[in-house]
């Protein structure tokens, strides 16, 4: 189940070129079809030469890279691309998951690491959030999404002109989410980006973070700008 | 190789038993060599005082001086052997009756010993000779053999003077009946080391061979067995018998483990099927669809998260490679792990609160120490919910001596003693909390975490409630 397609909400998005990496062929068709569905285009390459080969192109928008390859290991691509100054982001599967791996991942270029097994809806929102064609917000001082406005340098909200007074990480978790407005976000790129933790919480901690904050900035107002996306996340686009 | 030969003892025995005999032997021929040359210098220095006085008889007196010299010290007891012979070898005077034949026809020392039989001597013991020199004797009788020196008088006549050999024979007959003996209990003592000292020794590794092979054919419980000695063989058994001991330990573990995932697994995933089969077999409604999927995502997700971390506990029992070790803020963790329970526990009318002191910073991974506590503090919002007190929950952090101490309390109604123990095994959720969602692993996720960092999870009475305490070593390299 792909939730975000089925999610008319997010059906405006635009689509990928995807690239992925994958040498397990049943996995790899999987990725293909589920993108597919999802909007996006996608190749395949079986082996690291030949995944090298195709993202040297630099024609994609996201490479999802297996990090044990035949003919050449996924790290090592990563690092052959970047030395090449390709900079289209990566995200890496990979069976061995511990902090250690990410980290070793995260060092040698690659931009988000998943470790199987995986949510697709996780590995999707995570792409998606990757792509480049969603633009960078890095430069912009104020997000707006609707009426909602967050001011990145006076640390303020306003929703339709009135002032919401925030605790700093309910601002935190608001900038993330406004930053990829139009976008799922999942529970563990909230915890990876809002509190720079990457562990399993257990219990829905992330979610009571996320009421209180939609309690603050939908309460008084008629629309709601923060969704729950069933099965994946969240979602903040306005009306 | 013969069946016995295989064992070290025999093969010991037998070098030792060669080493010693090729000593002994050695050693035994230079001394004898040494001695009956000495004997025999003697013998001759005698011969030759005696040829010297004979000769100087002669010269004073001609040869019926001699004659009488010769016949009167031919009577003394134990006396040379002395022989006067004319020219042709017929024997005309001394104490010798027949002598080896040749021995007269050269002059000067005889270059061998010989056989030759005295005058009335037929009771006399046979003399021993050398294996070379197995002369025959003469006239059937019993022969001696001896050195002598022959001397041809001006007028060729013929003077004999020799010295039996008896002396230098005998001793080398009994340095030779010596070693033969000390070459049989040389023989015998290693066949006794071989026997009692090689073959207990023997005995002892084949009962542990036994054990062994007892052991690995299935029976984990039996052990090696310790004769009470103390000596090698027993610290080797010991030894060993620890690590069947660890060995059970980790394989009871494991069949726990197993049983336990098998129950905590089966259950989720039975429901899983369940809701499945319930929803096909139901009105073909897409509403009804789309919830027994989602229901159905949402299980599956957490059985992945389940078993991530088992797998994770695994990795660090396994013992996870500390490359990312770096230094960590603990009053830093402690606060972002608060602040992110906090609206949690609240929405469960939890108070959680953080005490903090100074900070205290430790090598670890903050990853893993965040998921500890989270795991800690989660398990201390769920137990202390239940309490009709007002339920909370304190997270403190201290630096007690060389150790950093993150201490969780909380109010709920506690653990018994002899559960606390328990609680930190995998999949252990006792009997209260069944009922409370979770995989059951928090805690011994917590516990691999601590170990990982050489620190250590302990329980103890939070008076009411529990305090988990989670101690890390400060000192660096300990």
């Amino acid at each position: 189940m792909i939730p975000s397609v089925a999610d008319p909400q997010i059906a405006y998005k635009q689509a990928m070129k995807i690239l992925v990496i994958e040498d397990d062929r049943e996995a790899a068709e999987y990725l293909e079809k589920a993108f597919d569905e999802a909007g996006h285009n996608v190749h395949l390459a079986g082996d690291g030469e030949t995944g090298y080969a195709l993202a040297s192109t630099g024609e994609y928008d996201v490479l999802v890279v297996d990090r044990m390859l035949p003919r050449r290991d996924g790290l090592s691509v990563i690092a052959g691309l970047r030395a090449k100054g390709i900079d289209t982001p990566v995200l890496i599967l990979s069976a061995l998951g511990e902090v250690d791996d990410r980290v070793t991942g995260l060092r040698a270029g690659s931009d988000d690491y998943l470790t199987k097994p995986y949510a697709f809806s996780e590995l999707l929102a995570r792409v998606e959030v990757l792509s480049r064609r969603t633009g960078s917000k890095d430069i912009e001082t104020v997000y707006r999404a609707g009426d909602l406005e967050l001011d990145r340098l006076s640390h303020s909200v306003r929703r339709a002109g009135r002032e919401i007074v925030l605790q700093p990480r309910e601002f935190r978790l608001l900038e993330y989410l406004m930053r990829h407005a139009g976008q799922v976000v999942t529970r563990t790129m909230l915890l990876e980006n809002v509190w720079d933790y990457h562990f399993d919480p257990q219990t829905n901690v992330i979610d009571v973070h996320v009421s209180r904050l939609r309690s603050k900035i939908e309460k008084g107002f008629d629309t709601p700008v923060l969704h729950t996306v069933r099965g994946a996340g969240y979602m903040l686009r306005a009306g | 190789m013969p069946a016995v030969m295989k064992t070290t003892a025999a093969r010991l025995s037998t070098l030792y038993l060669v080493l010693f005999a090729l000593c002994a032997t050695v050693l035994v021929i230079y001394m004898t060599s040494l001695s009956v040359r000495m004997l025999t210098g003697q013998t001759q220095e005698l011969i030759a005082d005696e040829v010297q006085n004979l000769g100087r008889a002669y010269q004073r007196g001609g040869l019926p001086l001699l004659v009488r010299f010769v016949e009167q010290r031919s009577r003394q007891p134990g006396a040379n052997l002395y022989l006067l012979a004319d020219s042709n070898g017929r024997i005309l005077s001394g104490n010798v009756q027949s002598l080896q034949p040749g021995v007269l026809e050269t002059e000067g020392w005889t270059t061998r010993p010989f056989a030759y039989q005295r005058f009335g001597e037929g009771d006399a013991e046979r003399g021993m000779r050398l294996p070379g020199d197995a002369a025959p004797a003469v006239n059937d009788g019993p022969a001696h053999t001896a050195a002598a020196f022959v001397l041809r008088l001006p007028n060729q006549m013929i003077l004999l003077v020799g010295r039996d050999l008896g002396e230098p024979e005998r001793f080398r007959a009994i340095v030779q009946r010596a070693l033969m003996l000390a070459f049989g209990m040389m023989g015998l003592g290693a066949f006794l080391i071989w026997f009692f000292v090689g073959r207990s020794a023997l005995k002892r590794i084949d009962s542990v061979s036994d054990a062994s092979r007892r052991i690995m054919g299935g029976d984990l419980t039996g052990r090696l067995p310790v004769s009470g000695a103390g000596d090698e063989f027993d610290r080797l058994s010991e030894i060993l018998n620890a690590m069947l001991a660890r060995i059970g330990t980790l394989n009871e573990g494991l069949k726990q483990v197993s049983d336990n995932i098998a129950h905590d697994l089966k259950t989720p995933l039975t429901r899983l099927r369940n809701r499945a089969e319930a929803a096909l077999s139901g009105d073909p409604d897409s509403d009804a669809y789309r919830q027994a999927l989602e229901t159905a995502i949402a299980e599956s997700e957490q059985l992945i998260r389940t078993f991530n971390a088992i797998l994770m506990i695994s990795r660090l029992e396994a013992g996870y490679s500390s490359e990312h070790m770096e230094p960590v803020d603990l009053a830093a963790v402690v606060s972002d792990v608060v602040e992110l329970y906090e609206p949690a526990a609240e929405e469960v009318g939890v108070l959680l609160s953080a005490e903090l002191g100074a900070p205290v910073s430790i090598q670890g991974n903050r990853e893993l120490i965040g998921q500890a506590l989270s795991n800690v503090v989660d398990n201390a919002i769920k137990y202390s919910s239940g309490s009709s007190e007002m339920p909370k929950v304190v997270v403190s952090l201290s630096q007690i001596g060389d150790e950093a101490v993150l201490k969780v309390t909380d109010n709920g109604p506690g653990i018994p003693e002899e559960d606390m123990q328990r609680a930190t095994e995998r999949f252990v959720r006792l009997e209260r909390s069944r009922s409370q969602p979770g995989s059951g692993l928090g805690l011994s996720q917590a516990k691999a975490i601590m170990k990982f960092h050489k620190g250590r999870l302990e329980m103890a009475d939070g008076k009411p409630g529990l305090s988990v305490l989670m101690v890390f070593p400060t000192v660096s390299g300990g």
